[in-house]
C-alpha cells in the first residue's frame, strides 16, 4: 500500500514558527535571568546575600540572650589603590542586638576614584538573617586623592535564625568586604561638593537604641 | 517482524525510464545542496575532519602529560607561530589546548556526527519522508557549523591575552573569559559558539518540523524508530538550551567590548550568574551528545537481536524523562560555588534521578539481548561496548552526583574521566557503532568486518588505558587543567599516554576501513543485515537513490517500531 506525496507547507511552517518562538523565549530568559536572579538572592540570602531593613523594621526585632560574634573582614580588588580595614577583628553581641562596626577606606592614589563594596557572609545560611540598616554598601564610594573616611555598618542579627536548623547553631558569622574600582567612574569627575555627602555622616539615631 | 508490504522497487524514486537520479552538478551539489543525504554525508565528513583535529589536539596534550614538568608546549608553540614563547605564553598555549580540545569535539565532531549526520540521513528516511522539512536552512545550518569551526581555528592565531589563542576552557567563565583575556581570540571563539550553535537551533527546528508533519501515513509518534524519538528529544534539548548560552555568551560579548557589567562586581554583575546560564546549557548539552546514541544502540541492539527492542514506549518515554530532568539539575557543575545545604540537597536528589531512566534504558537494552538470536556483527560489538563503557561513566557519575563527595574530587582528574567515559568512550563508540551499521547504507559499499573489530578492540584497550587511570589520579588529588603535576602522579599518567597511542592507532585503522571500503569493498545490498533489520532506510537500496519516497510508504497497523 502507497500514498501519494503531500508536503504541507503551511503546517511545517507553522510547527517552525513555534519552535522559532520557543527559541525566543528562551534567548528572552536567559536576559530575564539577571534581574531574576539578583532578586532571588535578595530574596532568599542565596549566596551569602545579605538582607536589608528599615530602621523601622529594626525596632519591632526583640534581642535574645543567645550570644554571637561577628568577624569581620575586609579586602581591595587588584587595580583599586585604596587601603581598606575594619576597626574591629570581631565584635560579640547577642542574636537581635543592633551593633555598629566601623571601616576605614583611604584612598592613595593621587586622582578621585569611585568604590563600589561587594559583600557577603559566611556560613552562606546566615545571608538571610544578617540584616544590615545602614551601610557603605549600599552606594558607590568616592574617595578625593588621600582622603580617608571611616564608615558605618548598623547591622542586627535576626532571631529567626534560631529556628532554622540549618542556620541556629552558628556560633561567628563572618562579614566580608571586597572593594572594587567602580565600572563607572563618571561620579569621580563631579564636583568636589560631593565628596562629603558620599560617605555617608554617621546617623546617631540609628545606632542609639 | 515489520510487514511494510513494499520494496525499494516501489520506493525509489527513479521513476524515469532512463534511471537518471537528476543529480545537480559537482558545485551545486555539494555547496548548495539541500538534499538531506548529501548535507548529511557532508556533516559526517566534517566530524571526521574535525574529530582528527580535536585527537590531534589530545596527543599534544597527553605528550605534554606523559611525564612531569614542561617537555613540549615551547615546541609546539613556535610551530603555531610564536617565536620565542616565553614560560607563561607556553602555560597559556596549555590552556588553548584544552580550550580547543573541548570546543571541537563536543560542538564540531559529535553534535554535527550524531544529530547532523546520522540525524540528516536516517530521520527522513525513517519516517518515510522524501526530505527535511526545509531542505535550504538544512544547508544553512551545516554551513553555519563550518564557519564557526573556521573561527575557532583563526582564534588560535590572534592574540588571547599571555599568548595568542583563547584559552578559557570550553566553559569560558568570567572573569578569565572577560577582564582576563585581552585581545580578539576569545572574541573570535564567542563568535563560533554563535555560528555553531545558530546552526544547530535552525537544524533543531527543522527536525522537529520534520518529524512532527512529514512521517509516512500510519506511522504514529509511537511507532517510530527509536532513533527518531532520540532525535526529537534531542532538537527540544537543543531549541531549548541553546539560546541560553547564546544570551550568555552575548552577555560575555559586551561585557569585554562594550562596556556592559553583567558578569562583573565592580559596575554590579555576578560572575556566577554566568555559570548558572552556562550550566542551565551546559548540563542538557550533554544529553544532546548523549541521547541520539541512545537512539543508535536501541537500532541496533534489536537488529542484530533479531528482536524487537524490549519496552519500546518505556524507552521512548526513557529519554523525555532524560531531557526534561536534565533541565533542572545544572548547578550539580557548581557544587563549590557557595550553595548552601538545601540546594544542594536538591540539585543531588535531582541528579540522582537521572539514574532512574538511564537504568531503563540499559536493562531494557539487555533485555531486548536476552534470548535474542544475537549475531555479532561489527555493529553489535561497537554497541555492546558501548553499554559497557556508558555505564562505567553512569557509575561514576552517581558518585559525583554528591554535593559531599564532589567537595574533595571537583576539579580534579576523577571529573575528567567521568565526562570522557559518558562522550569520549560513551558517545564516540556510538557514533562508531552507527557509523558501521549505516555505512554500506550510505555509501553502498560493504567496509571490512575484521578491520571493524580489530578496529574496536584497539580502540577499547586504548580509550580504557587512557581513561580508566584518571580515576585513581583523581581520587589521590591530581587537578585538572594544569599541564604539570607532582611527581607522584607520573606512573599512571604514562600509561595514560601510552593509552592514547593504542587509541592512535584504532583511528589508523577506521580510516584505512573506510578506503578499503571504496577501493575493495563489496557492493552493499537493500537490506544487509538481514531480517532483524525492519526500519524503513532498508527498503531501499544502498545507497538510496537520490530523491526517495515520492511515493509514500503506509505503514500498516502490525508494523513494528
Amino acid at each position: 500500500m502507497t500514498a501519494a506525496v503531500r508536503i504541507d507547507s503551511r503546517r511545517n511552517r507553522k510547527v517552525a514558527a513555534i519552535a522559532a518562538s520557543g527559541a525566543l523565549a528562551m534567548l528572552g530568559m536567559g536576559y530575564a535571568a539577571v534581574p531574576l536572579y539578583r532578586m532571588f538572592c535578595q530574596a532568599t540570602g542565596f549566596n551569602g546575600t545579605t538582607q536589608r531593613a528599615t530602621s523601622a523594621q529594626a525596632a519591632g526585632v526583640k534581642v535574645t540572650t543567645r550570644p554571637i560574634t561577628i568577624r569581620f573582614d575586609a579586602n581591595v580588588a587588584p587595580g583599586l589603590p585604596w587601603l581598606f580595614k575594619p576597626e574591629q577583628v570581631t565584635q560579640d553581641g547577642r542574636i537581635g542586638e543592633r551593633k555598629i562596626a566601623f571601616f576605614t577606606a583611604k584612598n592613595l592614589s593621587d586622582k578621585p576614584i569611585v568604590g563600589r563594596a561587594v559583600f557577603n557572609v559566611t556560613p552562606e545560611q546566615t545571608g538571610a538573617y544578617f540584616h544590615k540598616i545602614q551601610c557603605f554598601c549600599f552606594n558607590e564610594q568616592k574617595l578625593e586623592p588621600g582622603q580617608e573616611v571611616r564608615m558605618p555598618v548598623i547591622y542586627y542579627v535576626d532571631p529567626a535564625m534560631l529556628d532554622d536548623a540549618n542556620a541556629r547553631d552558628t556560633p561567628e558569622i563572618t562579614l566580608s568586604y571586597t572593594f572594587l574600582a567602580a565600572a563607572d567612574q563618571s561620579l569621580a569627575q563631579e564636583a568636589a561638593k560631593s565628596a562629603a555627602s558620599v560617605a555617608k555622616p554617621l546617623d546617631r539615631n540609628a545606632s542609639a537604641r | 517482524m515489520a510487514s511494510i508490504p513494499a520494496d525499494h522497487e516501489t520506493f525509489d524514486a527513479h521513476h524515469d525510464a532512463h534511471d537518471h537520479d537528476h543529480k545537480p552538478a559537482f558545485f551545486a551539489r555539494w555547496f548548495m545542496s539541500t538534499n538531506h543525504k548529501d548535507i548529511g554525508t557532508m556533516y559526517l565528513i566534517f566530524a571526521i575532519f574535525a574529530g582528527i583535529i580535536g585527537g590531534a589536539v589530545s596527543g599534544m596534550m597527553r605528550a605534554e602529560l606523559a611525564q612531569p614538568g614542561i617537555q613540549y608546549l615551547g615546541i609546539f608553540a613556535q610551530f603555531l607561530g610564536e617565536k620565542n614563547p616565553s614560560f607563561d605564553q607556553q602555560l597559556h598555549l596549555w590552556n588553548v589546548l584544552i580550550t580547543a580540545h573541548g570546543l571541537i569535539m563536543v560542538f564540531f565532531m559529535v553534535m554535527p556526527a550524531i544529530i547532523g549526520g546520522f540525524g540528516n540521513w536516517f530521520v527522513p528516511l525513517m519516517i518515510g519522508a522524501p526530505d527535511m522539512a526545509f531542505p535550504r536552512m538544512n544547508n544553512i545550518s551545516f554551513w553555519l557549523t563550518v564557519a564557526g569551526f573556521c573561527s575557532l581555528m583563526l582564534s588560535a592565531f590572534v592574540p588571547g591575552g599571555v599568548g595568542n589563542g583563547a584559552g578559557t576552557g570550553w566553559t569560558v567563565y568570567a572573569p578569565l573569559s572577560t577582564s582576563g583575556s585581552v585581545g580578539p581570540a576569545v572574541d573570535f571563539g564567542i563568535f563560533s559558539l554563535h555560528l555553531a550553535g545558530a546552526g544547530s537551533i535552525l537544524g533543531a527546528v527543522n527536525f522537529i518540523t520534520t518529524i512532527f508533519n512529514m512521517r509516512a501515513p500510519g506511522m504514529t509518534l509511537h511507532k517510530m524508530p527509536l532513533f527518531v524519538w532520540s532525535v526529537l528529544v534531542t532538537a527540544f534539548l537543543l531549541l531549548l538550551s541553546l539560546p541560553v548560552l547564546a544570551a550568555a555568551i552575548t552577555m560575555l560579548l559586551t561585557d569585554r567590548n562594550f562596556g556592559t557589567t553583567f558578569f562583573d562586581p565592580a559596575g554590579g554583575g555576578d560572575p556566577v550568574l554566568y555559570q548558572h546560564l552556562f550550566w542551565f546549557f551546559g548540563h542538557p548539552e550533554v544529553y544532546i551528545m548523549i541521547l541520539p546514541g541512545f537512539g543508535m544502540i536501541s537500532q541496533i541492539i534489536s537488529t542484530f537481536s533479531k528482536k524487537p527492542v524490549f519496552g519500546y514506549l518505556g524507552m521512548a518515554y526513557a529519554m523525555v524523562a532524560i531531557g526534561v530532568v536534565g533541565f533542572i539539575v545544572w548547578a550539580h557543575h557548581m557544587y563549590t560555588t557557595g550553595l548552601d545545604v538545601n540546594t544542594k540537597m536538591y540539585f543531588t536528589a535531582a541528579t540522582m534521578v537521572i539514574a532512574v531512566p538511564t537504568g531503563i534504558k540499559i536493562f531494557s537494552w539487555i533485555a531486548t539481548m536476552w534470548g535474542g538470536s544475537i549475531e555479532f556483527k561489527s555493529p553489535m560489538v561497537w554497541a555492546i561496548g558501548f553499554i559497557f563503557l556508558f555505564t562505567m561513566g553512569g557509575v561514576t557519575g552517581v558518585v559525583l552526583a554528591n554535593g559531599g563527595i564532589d567537595d574533595n574530587v571537583q576539579d580534579t582528574y576523577y571529573v575528567v574521566g567521568h565526562f570522557h567515559y559518558v562522550l569520549s568512550l560513551g558517545a564516540v563508540t556510538s557514533l562508531f557503532a552507527g557509523f558501521f551499521y549505516w555505512f554500506p547504507k550510505m555509501s553502498g559499499r560493504m567496509h571490512s568486518e575484521f578491520l571493524s573489530h580489530l578496529q574496536f578492540w584497539v580502540f577499547f584497550v586504548g580509550v580504557n588505558t587512557i581513561f580508566f587511570p584518571m580515576h585513581f589520579l583523581g581520587v589521590q588529588g591530581m587537578p585538572r587543567r594544569y599541564p604539570d603535576y607532582a611527581p607522584a602522579f607520573e606512573y599512571w599518567n604514562k600509561i595514560s599516554s601510552i593509552g592514547y597511542e593504542i587509541m592512535a592507532v584504532s583511528v589508523v585503522i577506521f580510516l584505512i576501513n573506510i578506503a578499503y571500503a571504496f577501493i575493495g569493498g563489496r557492493k552493499a545490498e537493500a537490506n544487509y543485515w538481514g531480517e532483524g533489520a525492519t526500519t524503513l532506510e532498508w527498503t531501499l537500496s544502498s545507497p538510496p537513490p537520490f530523491h526517495q519516497f515520492e511515493t509514500l510508504p503506509v505503514i500498516d497497523d502490525a508494523a513494528h517500531h
